[in-house]
C-alpha cells in the first residue's frame, strides 16, 4: 500500500526519532511511505484558540496536498483528531467540505492503522523494560483508541506493561492552554507523573509527542527517574 | 483576557493549583464518589443506552419548551398554584421579595436551589432584614462560613470535618467532636426549630413534569420535604429548561441523576408537588408559587449549535471528572455553575467577553463530555465559545500571531529556519530559564523544554532518499 505519513510539526522538529520509527515500521511491513514536504502544521493551534479563519487557511493546504493520497497515517492522536474530526467541522458549508470529509475518512492514527486497518499487532520488537501507557485525550476520547497501542505493546518481547491509575487522565498539555494557564496545566501534569511513578515503570509510553513533551518537561524539572518514549520508538527497538 | 473576572480566575486558579492540601481533600471526597458511581452505573442494563434515551427526551423537551411549559403550568394553575414567569434575575427576586412583604413574612427556610444562587436571592432578602436559613447541611455550612457553594451538588466538599467543627464552634457556639453524626445533630436541632417557625419555604426543582403538572425534588436529607410542607407558603424556583414531557420520564431521570450526581442508585427522598394544600387535605402549604426563570436561557435556546447545553440536569458529574476543576477548585470560577458545564453556559448567561476565559481554561480533554448523562457536547462547546469570542472581538496580538502562523506554515523553509535559530540559541537559554525575562517563562517556570534535535524529520527524510 502507498501510505502517506503525516508527521506532525511537533514530531518533525522536536521528536524526529518517532517519525523515523514510523517510517521504518511501515516499510518493514512492505508498504511504500510518502511524505508531503509542503505541509508543516494541521492548524490546530489556531483552531483551538478560536481563530478558525486562520486555521482554515492552514488546513486548506493540508486538504489540497493530501487530496490524491490513498491513505493518510498520522503519528499523533491529537493531530489525528484534527484531521479526522475537526476538519469536517471547520470546512462545513465551504467549497472544500467534500474534500475535507474525504480526507477525514482516509486518515488513521498510527497505532489504530496498524491494528485495525492492517491487522498487525506483532512487530518483532524487543524492549526489556517495565512501561506504563499514557492515553492521549484526543486519541482516547475523540478517536476511541484504547486497546490498539496496548495490543501492540503486548507483543513486544521482554516488555512489562503496568497500567497507572490515572492512565486516562489528561496530562495537562492542551496546546496553548499549557502557556495560558501554566499552573493549572502543571498541576494536572503532576497528577499524571505521580501516578506513573507509582507504577515503578522505567518508561511512560504514548502515541502523542506533545503529551510526552509536557510529561518529560515536568519529570526532568523534578528529577524524577522515569523516562518518556513514543510508541513507535518502542516498536522498532531491538 | 483583559476582564477583571479573567484576572481573578487566573490568580485564584493558579494559587489553588499549587495547594496540595486542597487537592488531597478533593481527591479523597471524589474517590469515594467514583467508587459508588461506578458501582451503581454497572447496575444499568446499558448505561450508554440510558444516556442516549435521556438525551433524546431532553432534546424533545428543550426543542418544544413552549408547549411543555404551558402544559405544565396550566395543570399547576388549575390546582391553585401561582405561576410567575421571570424574564431575568431581577424579576424573579422582586417577585419573592414582594410576596414576602405582602404576606408579612419574617423567617424563611430554604432547601438546595442553585437557581437562587444564580439570581442572588439570599443577599437580596437578607439586605431587607429577612432571616434566611439554608436547610441542606452542605449549604448551611457554607452559609455559616459566609462563602458561595464550592460545587453544584456538594457545596461544602472543600471543607474537612475539623474545619466544619470549627465553623460550628465559632458561629453556633457548639462544642462537639468532629464526628459527622454529632455535627449533623447540631444543625438538625437548629433547623427543626426553623421549620416550625418559618413563614416561607423556598426550594428549587430538579424536574418539571408537563403531563401531570408537577415539580419533582430529589434530595438525601429530608430537608426539602420539610421545607416545602411545613411553612404556610412554598416558593419553588425553576429554570425553564427543567421540564420533562411525561411522568414516566422520571423513571429514567431520577436514578440517572442520583447515579451521575451522587453515586447513588436513587436519592433517599423524592417529592412530587402539584399544587398547594387542597380543601380536603390536612397538611401542606396554603400557597404554592412557582417562579419560572428564563434569565437568558432563551438566548441559549436560540443557539442551535449549543442548545443541548439546556439538557443539563445539574448533576455535576462533569465537575467530578474535570482535571481543571480538581486543580482550580470550585471557588476560583467565580460563577454559580462551576466546572465544564459552567464554563459553557456562564458566557451565555453572563456575557461572552467577560467569561470567555473559562472556555479557554480547558485542555479539551473531553472527560466531561464522556460522563455527561444527557450527552451534552460540553468540550466542543468550549471550542465554539472560543470561536464565537474571537469572531466577535479578536485579541489583537493573537490575531497578528495567528496571521503570522498562517504565513510561517505556508513556507516550511521559514518554519524550519525559526526552529534552527531557536536551536542555536538554546544553549544560552539556561542563563535565563524560568526567570522573568525568559520568553518561554509560561512553560519554563515549572517545566523543562526538550532539546531541539540537530536534524528534523524532514532533513533526515531528504537525506535518506
Amino acid at each position: 500500500m502507498k501510505i502517506h505519513l503525516y508527521v506532525p510539526c511537533f514530531v518533525d522538529q522536536l521528536f524526529p526519532k518517532a517519525g523515523m520509527a514510523m517510517v521504518q515500521i511501515l516499510e518493514k511491513l512492505g508498504h511504500t511511505v510518502e511524505f508531503e514536504e509542503s505541509i508543516s502544521c494541521c492548524g490546530q493551534p489556531a483552531f483551538n484558540s478560536g481563530y478558525w479563519d486562520e486555521a482554515r487557511k492552514v488546513a486548506t493546504r493540508t486538504v489540497e496536498a493530501l487530496e490524491s493520497a490513498e491513505v493518510v497515517v498520522i503519528g499523533s492522536g491529537s493531530c489525528g483528531a484534527m484531521l479526522h474530526k475537526f476538519y469536517p467541522e471547520l470546512f462545513k458549508e465551504t467549497a472544500l467540505s467534500e474534500k475535507a470529509n474525504a480526507l477525514a475518512a482516509k486518515t488513521f492514527e498510527f497505532s489504530d492503522f496498524l491494528v485495525r486497518k492492517l491487522g498487525v499487532t506483532d512487530l518483532g520488537a524487543k524492549f526489556p523494560h517495565k512501561v506504563t501507557y499514557h492515553d492521549g485525550c484526543h486519541g482516547l476520547r475523540e478517536l476511541g483508541i484504547k486497546n490498539q497501542p496496548r495490543q501492540l505493546l503486548s507483543h513486544v518481547q521482554g516488555i512489562t506493561l503496568v497500567e497507572m491509575k490515572e492512565a486516562e487522565s489528561c496530562c495537562g498539555f492542551g496546546g496553548t492552554f499549557s502557556a495560558k494557564f501554566p499552573l493549572i496545566s502543571s498541576a494536572m501534569g503532576d497528577v499524571k507523573c505521580s501516578s506513573a511513578v507509582e507504577t515503578e515503570a522505567d518508561y511512560i509510553v504514548s502515541s502523542d509527542s506533545s503529551c510526552l513533551m509536557q510529561i518529560q518537561g515536568l519529570l526532568t524539572r523534578q528529577q524524577k527517574p522515569i523516562k518518556t518514549i513514543h510508541l513507535a520508538e518502542v516498536l522498532v527497538s531491538q | 483576557m483583559s476582564t477583571g473576572y479573567a484576572k481573578e480566575f487566573k490568580e485564584n486558579s493558579g494559587r489553588m493549583s499549587q495547594d496540595l492540601t486542597h487537592r488531597a481533600v478533593i481527591k479523597k471526597a471524589l474517590n469515594a464518589y467514583e467508587v459508588k458511581r461506578d458501582e451503581n452505573r454497572s447496575k444499568y442494563l446499558d448505561w450508554q443506552e440510558a444516556r442516549q434515551a435521556a438525551a433524546e427526551i431532553k432534546w424533545e423537551a428543550v426543542n418544544h419548551l413552549d408547549r411543555y411549559l404551558l402544559e405544565m403550568t396550566e395543570k399547576l394553575e388549575a390546582r391553585g398554584t401561582k405561576v410567575f414567569w421571570a424574564s431575568n434575575a431581577e424579576e424573579a427576586r422582586n417577585y419573592v421579595i414582594n410576596l414576602s412583604q405582602e404576606k408579612k413574612v419574617q423567617s424563611i427556610i430554604k432547601s438546595k436551589t442553585m437557581t437562587s444562587e444564580e439570581i442572588h436571592l439570599n443577599s437580596a432578602l437578607e439586605k431587607l432584614g429577612y432571616d434566611v436559613i439554608e436547610s441542606d447541611l452542605g449549604e448551611y455550612i457554607v452559609q455559616l462560613n459566609e462563602e458561595a457553594p464550592y460545587h453544584l451538588v456538594f457545596p461544602a466538599m472543600h471543607l474537612t470535618r475539623g474545619q466544619i467543627k470549627e465553623i460550628f464552634k465559632k458561629k453556633l457556639g457548639s462544642n462537639t467532636s468532629d464526628q459527622p453524626e454529632e455535627l449533623t445533630m447540631v444543625a438538625r436541632d437548629i433547623m427543626r426549630q426553623k421549620y416550625l417557625t418559618a413563614d416561607m419555604g423556598i426550594s428549587g426543582a430538579n424536574f418539571g413534569v408537563a403531563e401531570t403538572g408537577m415539580i419533582s425534588i430529589t434530595e438525601n436529607e429530608g430537608n426539602a420535604r420539610l421545607t416545602t410542607s411545613f411553612p404556610k407558603i412554598h416558593v419553588a424556583l425553576m429554570g425553564i429548561e427543567k421540564v420533562l414531557p411525561k411522568l414516566g420520564d422520571l423513571a429514567l431521570f431520577l436514578p440517572l441523576l442520583a447515579t451521575a450526581g451522587g453515586g447513588q442508585q436513587i436519592t433517599c427522598y423524592n417529592t412530587m408537588i402539584g399544587g398547594p394544600r387542597l380543601n380536603d387535605e390536612v397538611d401542606g402549604p396554603e400557597e404554592f408559587h412557582l417562579v419560572l426563570i428564563d434569565n437568558r436561557r432563551t438566548e441559549l435556546l436560540s443557539d442551535a449549535e449549543q442548545r443541548d447545553a439546556l439538557h443539563c440536569i445539574r448533576c455535576a458529574a462533569c465537575l467530578n471528572v474535570c482535571p481543571i476543576f480538581k486543580s482550580s477548585g470550585g471557588h476560583s470560577y467565580g460563577t454559580t455553575y462551576q466546572g465544564p458545564i459552567g464554563s459553557v453556559i456562564t458566557p451565555h448567561l453572563r456575557g461572552l467577553q467577560d467569561w470567555k476565559h473559562l472556555s479557554l481554561a480547558s485542555s479539551l480533554c473531553a472527560s466531561c463530555t464522556d460522563v455527561c448523562p444527557v450527552k451534552i457536547d460540553i468540550h466542543h462547546h468550549l471550542l465554539h465559545n472560543r470561536r464565537n469570542a474571537v469572531s466577535q472581538s479578536p485579541v489583537w496580538w493573537e490575531k497578528i500571531a495567528f496571521i503570522g502562523f498562517t504565513f510561517a506554515t505556508a513556507i516550511p523553509a521559514l518554519f524550519q529556519l525559526s526552529i534552527k535559530i531557536a536551536r542555536l540559541l538554546q544553549p544560552l537559554h539556561g542563563l535565563i530559564k524560568g526567570s522573568l525575562i525568559d520568553p518561554a517563562r509560561a512553560w519554563t517556570q515549572t517545566r523543562d523544554l526538550p532539546e531541539i534535535p540537530a536534524k528534523s524529520f524532514r532533513q533526515q527524510w531528504k537525506e535518506r532518499k
